[in-house]
């Protein structure tokens, strides 16, 4: 029952966000569709894939589209040309997508191919191997740790790709011009400020929680890595970039980004050393289960360190972007009055 | 003492659940925004409140009592505040409050007697 609300909500927000034509509006949709997953998830108990979706989709995604969204206007352009190819082949897709799931076993059956091949070992043998609690946390960090490894590059790849392209020189005679705007625009949030700033030592402290206590609990670096970085960006809108950058060094964060990664493939590296396989941890310490939990420690680590300064890349490329873009009006502005 | 716990605990829920279908009925039947937020945030607040106690009552394990605690001090601070941002960005858009005509001629002669301060310097 549940399950049928869920899924019709899902469907019809997917509708909504494709109808509407205000922006914003569908920044905040898309944001309620991570939400909408995120819980149908929680339904299915698969509460690591929820708590991911919660912090990625419905949290930082939807930030990042705002942000976005106050550089590029609010409306979307109307299309002139009728999209009727497009529509045919995704028609098609749609159709053989749908017809491949006939062939697949029922939802729940028991005997569904993804029961009878590597669950079964991971369910019953995962607790003697590696020893911790929370078989999804074993599974993606120390059976599946190479893949886990191609996400994090794939991460830190995305962030160089925003460095390199959105990147600007700051000058610092603009900060003192910047300043002032900013100041103009915070100094009447004053509630949200205050309520903001007895928060976000929580927020940190929770995004911490997350990352050490992924063993026993659903969580995990690249949850709380989202969460870090999304009390940082909070802190960012409320008290202005020029402020978040007196707190947060650009640079530091980069080789935070960098040696996340590096700290991931060392922790193989050092496996290989020892004379396993690579990411085998059972080598790293005297003791096979005390091995399995340094390993996961440190590559949990690994990955919390590099999402959470990716995104804040992400997020203060895309502001200087903003405040630039800014600046130019005001200049444009002036001269205009000067005219 | 058990039946003491129940009755509270099960009074709280329902309090709580009543108040969030009352504010769920605001959103859906008053008539512009600020009332409707107005309906939402009040509501929100104590119902969650509530719910939030009442099932602190039933839970036996420190750490879910303390967990519970938290989503509750959590929701005092943020559901307000999140109200109170709405309301202040749909007016800084320059969404007008849907008024009596007595609160209109009221409010339309604040807003001249605050344009002319504001425009004379």
């Amino acid at each position: 029952m549940i399950n049928i609300v869920l899924l019709t909500l899902l469907v019809v927000v997917a509708i909504a966000i494709i109808r509407m034509k205000d922006l914003f509006a569908v920044a905040m949709l898309s944001g309620i569709y991570g939400l909408l997953s995120a819980s149908f998830f929680v339904v299915m108990d698969a509460v690591d894939v929820a708590f991911t979706e919660a912090a990625v989709g419905a949290g930082i995604s939807t930030l990042l589209l705002l942000v976005v969204i106050s550089m590029t206007g609010r409306s979307e352009n109307s299309t002139r040309h009728k999209p009727l190819l497009a529509l045919l082949i995704v028609a098609i897709t749609g159709g053989l997508l749908i017809y491949g799931t006939l062939d697949m076993p029922y939802f729940g059956a028991a005997d569904a191919p993804i029961h009878s091949h590597v669950a079964p070992r991971y369910i019953n043998d995962s607790m003697q191997e590696i020893g911790i609690p929370n078989i999804v946390t074993s599974v993606l960090a120390s059976y599946r740790a190479f893949d886990t490894f191609g996400e994090v590059v794939v991460i830190f790849t995305a962030g160089i790709g925003v460095l390199a392209l959105l990147s600007v020189v700051r000058r610092p005679e603009d900060s003192d011009n910047i300043a002032s705007i900013n100041d103009s625009m915070h100094e009447q949030h004053l509630v949200v400020r205050i309520v903001t700033k007895m928060l976000i030592p929580f927020i940190l402290l929770f995004a911490l929680y997350v990352q050490f206590h992924g063993d026993y609990g659903p969580g995990g670096g690249f949850q709380a890595g989202v969460i870090f970085a999304s009390a940082i960006i909070l802190y960012v809108m409320l008290f202005g970039l020029n402020t978040a950058r007196k707190v947060i060094n650009q640079t530091f964060i980069q080789l935070i980004a960098a040696t996340g990664v590096l700290l991931y493939g060392c922790v193989g590296i050092a496996s290989l050393l020892n004379g396993g396989n690579f990411f085998d941890y059972n080598v790293l310490a005297n003791d096979p289960i005390a091995g399995q939990h340094l390993g996961i420690l440190l590559i949990e680590w690994g990955v919390g360190c590099t999402v959470a300064s990716v995104m804040l890349i992400i997020f203060f490329s895309f502001a200087a972007r903003r405040e630039v873009q800014q600046k130019n009006e005001n200049q444009h502005d002036k001269n205009q009055e000067l005219l | 003492m058990d039946i003491v716990i129940n009755i509270s605990s099960g009074l709280c829920l329902f309090t709580g659940s009543f108040l969030c279908i009352s504010g769920g009925i605001g959103i859906l039947r008053f008539p512009d925004f600020y009332t409707r937020m107005h309906a939402v945030g009040v509501t929100d607040t104590l119902g969650a409140g509530m719910i939030l106690i009442g099932l602190m009552m039933h839970s036996t394990d420190f750490l879910v009592l303390a967990k519970l605690v938290m989503i509750l001090l959590l929701t005092l601070l943020i559901s307000p505040t999140t109200s109170h941002v709405l309301a202040k960005a749909a007016l800084h858009n320059g969404l007008v409050p849907e008024l009596t005509p007595d609160a209109l001629d009221q409010t339309s002669l604040d807003l001249k007697k605050k344009g002319k301060t504001s425009s004379n310097p």
